[in-house]
C-alpha cells in the first residue's frame, strides 16, 4: 500500500481508500483547583491525599465551579476562534466505574459553552471543530497491583475541556499536525501544560475508510491515546485493518462500530468494547449547579489576554525576520523559547544567529546534567547574554567554534560572554603582521603545496591553513590567515 | 421475546447494577408500565413557542475563586472505606469499564 496525497491506494485491488478521522481531546487545565471544589492538585501527589467531601462524592456536598476554568474554557475557545454560548449548562454523564465516585460525570452535553472554530494546517486546510465543552475527571484506577483495583482519587474533579472535531482529516500526518497545533495554542495562551506524560493532554480518535467517491463507512473509535506518537500509530494501524478487513469481500469481517483500544508493546489496536455494549450514559441537566453565564466583559478581558499565536508568530519571523520556515518553527513551538529568542532579537542580535545559536546550543544545554535547567526562562545565559555572544562572533573577535566555548562556560557560570572571553583567552588575533609572521612561517618547508596553489589548486590552501591554526593555538582569525596566505604566495610568485 | 415494558425493567436494571431475578422483572414490568403511562399525560400538553427548561434552578453566576482550600485528612476518607490498601481504595478488579 502506498500513500498518496488523498488516501491510501491499496496494492493488491488498486481501489484508492479515503480515511475519514475526527479527533477528541482532553486536556486539563492548569487551574490550582479542582473544577468545583477547592481540593489544590497535584501530578504525583501521595493518593488520595487531594481530596474533599464534594470530589468524593459524600451526600450532601455541593459543587460550585471555579471561575478560573471558565475563564481558562473561554481563552481556549477565542484562541481557536471559536463562538462562546452565553448560556451553557452543566449535564450529568451516568455510568459505573471506580473511578467515578458519584456514579456520574459532570460534563456538558446539549448545551457546551463553545462551538464552531478551528485550526488551520501548513497546507491550508481547516480542520474545523464541532464543540468544546467543560468537564471534571475521573479518578485513576490501577489494576497491575495485585488481586484488587487500587483506586487513587486525587484527580477526580480536575477541570478538563475536550474539544471535538469534524472528521475532517485524512491521514495520520494531518492528526498529528492538528494536535500539534492545538497543544501549541493551549500551551500559548497558559492554559494548560499540555503534558501527555502526566496524563494532562489525552486523544481519542475515530477512524473509518471508503473508497474514493463512495459514502462514508463504519467508524471505529480508539480510545485512551496517551503520546503523540500513538495517536499516529493507533491511526495508522486502523486505516490498514480496515482497509484489509474490507478487502477480504467478506462483510462478516467487515469492521464494527465499537471501542477499541491501543496495545502500545504490540502496536496494534484491540476490541474494547462493541456497540451492544455502548454506554447509555443518560444525560440530564446537574440539578445541582445553575446556568452558566458568559457575558461580553469575561469575553473581552480573556481576549486582551491572548498573546500572538505560534501561526501567526511563525509567519511573522519567516516574512519580517528571515528565518527558514524550518527555523522559524523551531523558535515557535514552545512560547518560552519564542519569547526568548524575540528579546535576543529585540537588542540587537542577529535573527538567523539568534535562531541558530538557540536551536542549536541552547536548547540542548537544556538536557546537559551540568546546566541543571528545564526550560529556557531559567538559564542563567538571558537573552541580553547571548546577543552579546552573538555580536562577539559576528565581528570576529571569536570564532563560531570558540563561541561555543564561551557559551557553555556562560552556560554553567552565568559569566558574560566579554569577561569569558578575556579570561579564556578565546579573542582572535587579528593583528595582520603576527598573522603575516605565522604564515611565512608555514610556508617555509612547504613549496610543493605553494606551487600547486599557484597552479591554481585554491583547495591546496587548507593544507597551509592547518599549521598557522596550529602556530596561533588556535586564536588567528581563519579569514584572515586564508587571505594572508593568499596575498603572500601571490606577492613572492 | 419480552414485552417492551419487561425489557425497559432489565435494561434499566442492568444500568443501574441492580440484580434481579426474572420473576422480579416480571412483577415490576406492569408498574414500570403504568408509571410510564403517566408520565405520557405530559406529552398531550401544547407547548408550541415555550422555551425549554434548561435546569431546575433560575440562579446564575455562582462561581467560587480559584483559592485552594484545605482537602481532608486521608485516613479520614479512608476510613469510610471496606478496603484500603497502601493509601488506595481498594475494589474488585475491574477492567475497561471507564468511559
Ligand atoms: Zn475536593
Amino acid at each position: 500500500m502506498s500513500t498518496a496525497a488523498a488516501g491510501v491506494v491499496s496494492g493488491q485491488t488498486g481501489t484508492r481508500w479515503i480515511p475519514v478521522i475526527g479527533l477528541e481531546v482532553h486536556c486539563q487545565l492548569d487551574t490550582r483547583t479542582k473544577l468545583f471544589c477547592g481540593c489544590e492538585y497535584s501530578f504525583g501527589a501521595e493518593p488520595n491525599t487531594i481530596t474533599c467531601p464534594v470530589c468524593t462524592a459524600q451526600p450532601g456536598a455541593l459543587p460550585v465551579l471555579n471561575s478560573a476554568a471558565l475563564e481558562y474554557a473561554v481563552r481556549a475557545a477565542l484562541a481557536l476562534n471559536a463562538d462562546v454560548a452565553p448560556v451553557s449548562k452543566f449535564d450529568r454523564k451516568n455510568y459505573f466505574y471506580c473511578d467515578l465516585p458519584k456514579g456520574y460525570q459532570i460534563s456538558q452535553f446539549d448545551l457546551p459553552y463553545c462551538t464552531g472554530g478551528g485550526i488551520q494546517l501548513a497546507s491550508g486546510k481547516f480542520i474545523r471543530l464541532t464543540r468544546i465543552h467543560m468537564e471534571e475527571d475521573a479518578g485513576k484506577a490501577i489494576h497491575d497491583r495485585g488481586d484488587a483495583t487500587l483506586v487513587d482519587l486525587n484527580r477526580a474533579g480536575v477541570p478538563l475541556i475536550e474539544s471535538v472535531t469534524e472528521a475532517d482529516m485524512c491521514s495520520a500526518d494531518e492528526a498529528h499536525e492538528y494536535l500539534t497545533a492545538l497543544k501549541e495554542i493551549f500551551q500559548y495562551i497558559g492554559v494548560s501544560d499540555c503534558d501527555m506524560e502526566k496524563g494532562s493532554l489525552r486523544c481519542d480518535v475515530n477512524v473509518s475508510v471508503h473508497p474514493e467517491g463512495e459514502p462514508w463507512r463504519t467508524k471505529v473509535e480508539v480510545k485512551n491515546l496517551n503520546s503523540f506518537r500513538n495517536v499516529r500509530a493507533s491511526i495508522q494501524y486502523e486505516i490498514a485493518r480496515q482497509i484489509e478487513a474490507y478487502e477480504t469481500g467478506d462483510p462478516a469481517q467487515y469492521p464494527e462500530q465499537e471501542t477499541r483500544l491501543f496495545d502500545v508493546a504490540a502496536g496494534v489496536t484491540r476490541t474494547m468494547r462493541s456497540k451492544e455494549d455502548a454506554h447509555d450514559y443518560r444525560y440530564f441537566p446537574d440539578p445541582d449547579l445553575p446556568l452558566v453565564t458568559v457575558d461580553a466583559v469575561l469575553i473581552e478581558r480573556q481576549r486582551g489576554l491572548l498573546p500572538e499565536l505560534p501561526v501567526a508568530r511563525r509567519a511573522r519571523y519567516e516574512s519580517e525576520l528571515g528565518l527558514s520556515a524550518y527555523d522559524a518553527g523551531v523558535m515557535t513551538a514552545a512560547r518560552d523559547v519564542a519569547d526568548f529568542f524575540e528579546t535576543v532579537v529585540r537588542v540587537g542580535g542577529d535573527p538567523k544567529a539568534a535562531a541558530n545559536w538557540i536551536a542549536n546550543d541552547v536548547l540542548r544545554a537544556l538536557s546537559d546534567p551540568d546546566v541543571a535547567a528545564s526550560s529556557i526562562l531559567e538559564l542563567l545565559v538571558k537573552p541580553n547574554d547571548l546577543a552579546e555572544l552573538i555580536a562577539l562572533v559576528g565581528d570576529g573577535t571569536v570564532s563560531k567554534n570558540a563561541g561555543r566555548e564561551v557559551l557553555d562556560e556562560m552556560l554553567r557560570s552565568g559569566a558574560r560572554a566579554k569577561d569569558v572571553v578575556q579570561a579564556m583567552g578565546l579573542e582572535q588575533v587579528q593583528d595582520t603582521s603576527q598573522i603575516d609572521e605565522w604564515c611565512r612561517a608555514a610556508l617555509a618547508g612547504r613549496e610543493a603545496t605553494v606551487a600547486d596553489v599557484r597552479a591554481g589548486n585554491l583547495k591546496a590552501i587548507g593544507a597551509l591553513m592547518g599549521p598557522v591554526m596550529q602556530a596561533s593555538k588556535g586564536s588567528a582569525d581563519p579569514q584572515l590567515v586564508r587571505a594572508a596566505l593568499l596575498r603572500i604566495i601571490g606577492e613572492e610568485g | 421475546m419480552d414485552s417492551p415494558e419487561l425489557e425497559i425493567v432489565k435494561r434499566t436494571a442492568a444500568l443501574a447494577r441492580l440484580e434481579i431475578t426474572d420473576a422480579e422483572a416480571r412483577t415490576l414490568a406492569p408498574q414500570f408500565a403504568r408509571i410510564l403511562a403517566q408520565f405520557q399525560v405530559l406529552t398531550s400538553v401544547d407547548v408550541e413557542g415555550v422555551e425549554p427548561m434548561t435546569g431546575a434552578t433560575r440562579l446564575a453566576d455562582v462561581t467560587r475563586a480559584d483559592e485552594p482550600r484545605a482537602s481532608l485528612p486521608r485516613a479520614a476518607t479512608l476510613a469510610n472505606a471496606p478496603d484500603e490498601r497502601d493509601g488506595f481504595y481498594g475494589v474488585p478488579k475491574t477492567i475497561g469499564g471507564g468511559s
